[in-house]
């Protein structure tokens, strides 16, 4: 089979040559290559940010669990239940009825249409499940009722998340979920993630609340601390105004105070409750409670019937305007804590990069020449399969915007090293035959149907190990699964066309030669 | 010809030995786990003042109360590496640190990689590793019963367990960073040792079917050596590449590098003294490979 046709020698020279240029489109301005694609550099070769955040879900389950407690107790008192002790007990809502209501207040909520007890179709399941001890009612958020409740802050969280990276203005950031309770951040060329970090450290629920005297406010008041220091304020519980009433905010300086303030901006709704507010409680002390602490208290002086007003606390300008930032983008439904922090230096990669591709050349250049001392013309053409081979992976590279990381530029550098393997096999077994079988063709033929299957087997137990890094590995060790992996069909190309074709061409006008190879 | 076969028994001893005294280092000395299986914090840290070395980087974060702080140089005078195995993973820690620093040798020094992992990452992390090396050497097996015959199977997996445990033994004893580019170069030489090790076993099928009167101590012997140059080559090129990724490929690359180096002469010789010498014990011969080819 030394014998290849006219369009298969074309077609193999048109890919090589289409691969040359996609590669080659990689070391051009975007302007003048003729495609726009290149192969993107992971966050270790260009610098950057990667955060992996973790949502703290605890509070958003002790919100429902109070949620649905007021719901449960008036649901109650509206069918005219009689029921006692009705509280949360460890994640669980428990209460007392009178033994001839419980079948009665079973079928409220194990009830498909059951308003207090939602039911999931897809999953077939209530959101909570229902244990029944003699008269004790006991309710527990179901498997499916917690995944609902982790999918919805993970969805609104990723929001909150994205407008914050967005206002701070870095290029290209990642933002992606990550299971049920996780979201993942890559913010390329940021090499000082601080200020980023502590924007998305904030939950940023602002109320409005009134200070109060009176421990026994029909709402409840809670001692809360400010934020600029150890002074402690009696507050009540009643939210006059919350964050999700701001149509705008932004920071400013006032200037009769000559202080940083932050300006904001209510909605209609807002305006309305806050100039009633105001209205009422001239002389007494509004405290701005940002997160379960006070930035500020003022007293306020006059009905604000405008819808706007001012935050002062001590800012500097760069608080001030996180705080803007913070408010504009919304609050987050849940904590959020960082759980992996990985940042590289732009000038470290700018290294790591000058260091892989130096590395690559030497170890391209060693394999070369050792090729060449070997193999002599033979090495020749395994020199040339093996650059046409490296053009191959890169352009693929290319095409698939693949990302480029320096355990990715190893598995090239691996990749030149192994490569020359499939053709050494070859050679070897071609070296075999023609030691009985003087017709070089017949040598040369069976060699390369001989030496198929174990080609076949190493590249394919390569390929196995390489797939499995690319399912369990994470970030740049996943770059070097991905050169790996299409490292191993390159090269099976660049021998079994590229090679073989060029030995054939050889072979054939020397096929009287001895000992050819 | 070499007589590879005569040296069967002495070999296997010496690998026996090694991989003993790897599972004793690894039950009492242990791996050096990174910060990505550990948790805890990772600064790179570049000095621009040779004023800062070792030693006063050593004072200042012993005064920072961080706990169990490792500080070495990193390639070259003017880069350290300092490891923190702090537990506390609030999120302005490092900007701390950064303070505290400048306050007590001055602001000549910038970070140039900074890793934070917490303990559920760092653990998740360390399964998914294990799970990855258990995996691909499940799937190795199951490969090579496929296309060969169970002998072989068992051969070829001992072959590797032997490359991947002394390797670790290697980097136990000398304290080296297991980290999770170290996990890939594992993953790595996993497939290298089976594909050097299938190219041998190819070739003993191959023999096993041409020859019935020869026995396997003999047969094996001869595959080796009809297939020796090849293994010689495909090793030399592998490690040139590798040598110079050790070399010229940078500091972070070292430790990924040296396992890889390690690796590939291991696996070149345990395909000769674990793979074929496991063919002998289990007395293959024409007869299991006929058996295959009528099923």
């Amino acid at each position: 089979m030394l014998y290849f046709s006219k369009l298969r020698i074309a077609l193999v020279t048109l890919v090589t040559l289409f691969f040359v240029v996609i590669a080659s489109s990689n070391f051009q301005d975007t302007e003048s290559s003729i495609i726009s694609k290149k192969i993107n550099l992971g966050l270790d070769l260009q610098g950057g940010s990667y955060l992996l955040l973790e949502i703290d879900n605890g509070p958003v389950e002790v919100q429902k669990l109070q949620n649905t407690t007021s719901v449960v107790r008036n649901f109650l008192k509206d069918k005219k239940v009689v029921f006692t002790d009705l509280r949360i007990d460890d994640k669980a809502i428990v209460f007392n009825i009178s033994k001839q209501d419980i079948d009665k207040v079973k079928v409220f909520f194990l009830d498909k249409e059951s308003k207090i007890n939602p039911y999931y179709n897809q999953y077939k399941s209530h959101q909570f499940d229902l244990l029944i001890k003699e008269n004790e009612f006991k309710l527990t958020l179901s498997k499916y009722g917690l995944i609902e409740i982790k999918t919805s802050s993970q969805d609104q969280a990723i929001e909150i998340v994205r407008r914050r990276v967005d206002e701070i203005g870095t290029n290209e950031p990642n933002i992606l979920k990550r299971g049920n309770n996780r979201i993942l951040v890559e913010l390329p060329g940021l090499d000082d993630p601080m200020r980023i970090k502590s924007l998305l450290g904030k939950t940023a629920n602002l109320t409005f609340r009134f200070v109060t005297q009176n421990n026994n406010d029909t709402f409840g008041a809670e001692t809360l601390k400010f934020e600029d220091g150890d002074d402690e304020a009696l507050v009540s519980k009643r939210i006059i105004l919350s964050g999700e009433n701001l149509l705008d905010a932004q920071p400013q300086m006032n200037n009769q105070t000559n202080e940083t303030v932050v300006s904001f901006t209510l909605d209609r709704v807002g305006a309305k409750r806050f100039g009633k507010a105001t209205r009422s409680g001239i002389g007494k002390q509004l405290a701005i409670v940002l997160d379960g602490k006070i930035v500020s208290a003022p007293v306020i002086r006059d009905a604000i019937l405008t819808g706007s007003g001012q935050i002062s606390g001590n800012f500097t300008f760069q608080s001030a305007t996180d705080l803007a930032l913070l408010l504009r983008s919304g609050a987050l439904p849940a904590p959020l804590n960082i759980i992996e922090e990985r940042t590289v230096g732009p000038d470290l990669g700018q290294d790591s990069i000058n260091a892989g591709v130096f590395a690559l050349l030497i170890g391209f250049l060693l394999v070369i020449f050792f090729m060449l001392f070997k193999y002599k013309v033979f090495g020749l053409i395994a020199n040339i399969t093996l650059i046409v081979n490296l053009f191959l992976l890169v352009g693929i590279l290319t095409i698939f915007e693949a990302t480029l990381t320096l355990p990715g530029i190893a598995g090239i550098i691996l990749t030149v090293g192994m490569a020359v393997d499939a053709n050494v096999l070859i050679f070897e077994r071609i070296k075999e035959e023609s030691k009985d079988e003087k017709n070089n063709i017949i040598a040369f033929d069976t060699g390369y149907i001989k030496s198929k299957t174990a080609i076949l087997d190493a590249n394919i137990t390569t390929l196995i190990a390489a797939i499995i890094l690319f399912f369990m590995g994470s970030g740049p060790v996943k770059g070097f699964s991905v050169t790996l992996t299409v490292g191993i069909f390159t090269t099976l190309f660049s021998v079994y066309f590229i090679a073989r074709m060029l030995t054939s061409f050889y072979v054939v006008r020397n096929k009287e030669k001895v000992n050819l190879i | 010809m070499i007589n590879f076969s005569k040296f069967y028994k002495l070999f296997n001893l010496i690998s026996t030995a090694l991989v003993v005294v790897s599972i004793l280092l690894l039950f009492f000395k242990g791996l050096n786990f990174g910060v990505d299986f550990k948790g805890g914090t990772l600064i790179e840290l570049r000095a621009n003042d040779n004023k800062i070395n070792i030693a006063s980087l050593r004072d200042s974060f012993k005064n920072m109360n961080l706990g169990d702080v490792n500080i070495k140089k990193f390639g070259n005078d003017k880069d350290f590496l300092i490891k923190i195995e702090q537990r506390d993973t609030s999120s302005n820690a490092i900007e701390i640190i950064k303070k505290d620093l400048t306050n007590a040798i001055g602001n000549s020094f910038n970070f140039r990689r900074v890793e934070n992992v917490g303990p559920k990452v760092s653990s998740e992390l360390l399964k998914s590793g294990i799970i990855a090396i258990a995996l691909s050497l499940a799937a190795m097996l199951f490969y090579i019963w496929v296309r060969f015959e169970w002998q072989f199977s068992l051969g070829a997996i001992l072959a590797l367990f032997h490359d991947v445990i002394i390797t670790l033994g290697f980097f136990s004893l000398f304290n080296l960073e297991i980290n999770l580019s170290i996990v890939a170069a594992i993953l790595t030489i996993v497939g290298y040792s089976m594909n050097d090790t299938v190219v041998i076993y190819d070739r003993v099928r191959e023999n096993l079917r041409k020859f019935s009167d020869i026995k396997i101590f003999e047969l094996t012997n001869i595959s080796i050596n009809e297939t020796l140059s090849r293994t010689i080559i495909t090793s030399v090129t592998t490690l040139l590449a590798l040598v110079s990724i050790y070399l010229f490929g940078g500091e972070i690359l070292n430790g990924f590098s040296l396992a890889m180096i390690m690796g590939v002469v291991l696996g070149t010789y345990s395909s000769i003294y674990i793979a074929n010498p496991i063919l002998v014990k289990l007395r293959v011969s024409q007869k299991t490979i006929l058996k295959e080819d009528t099923e």
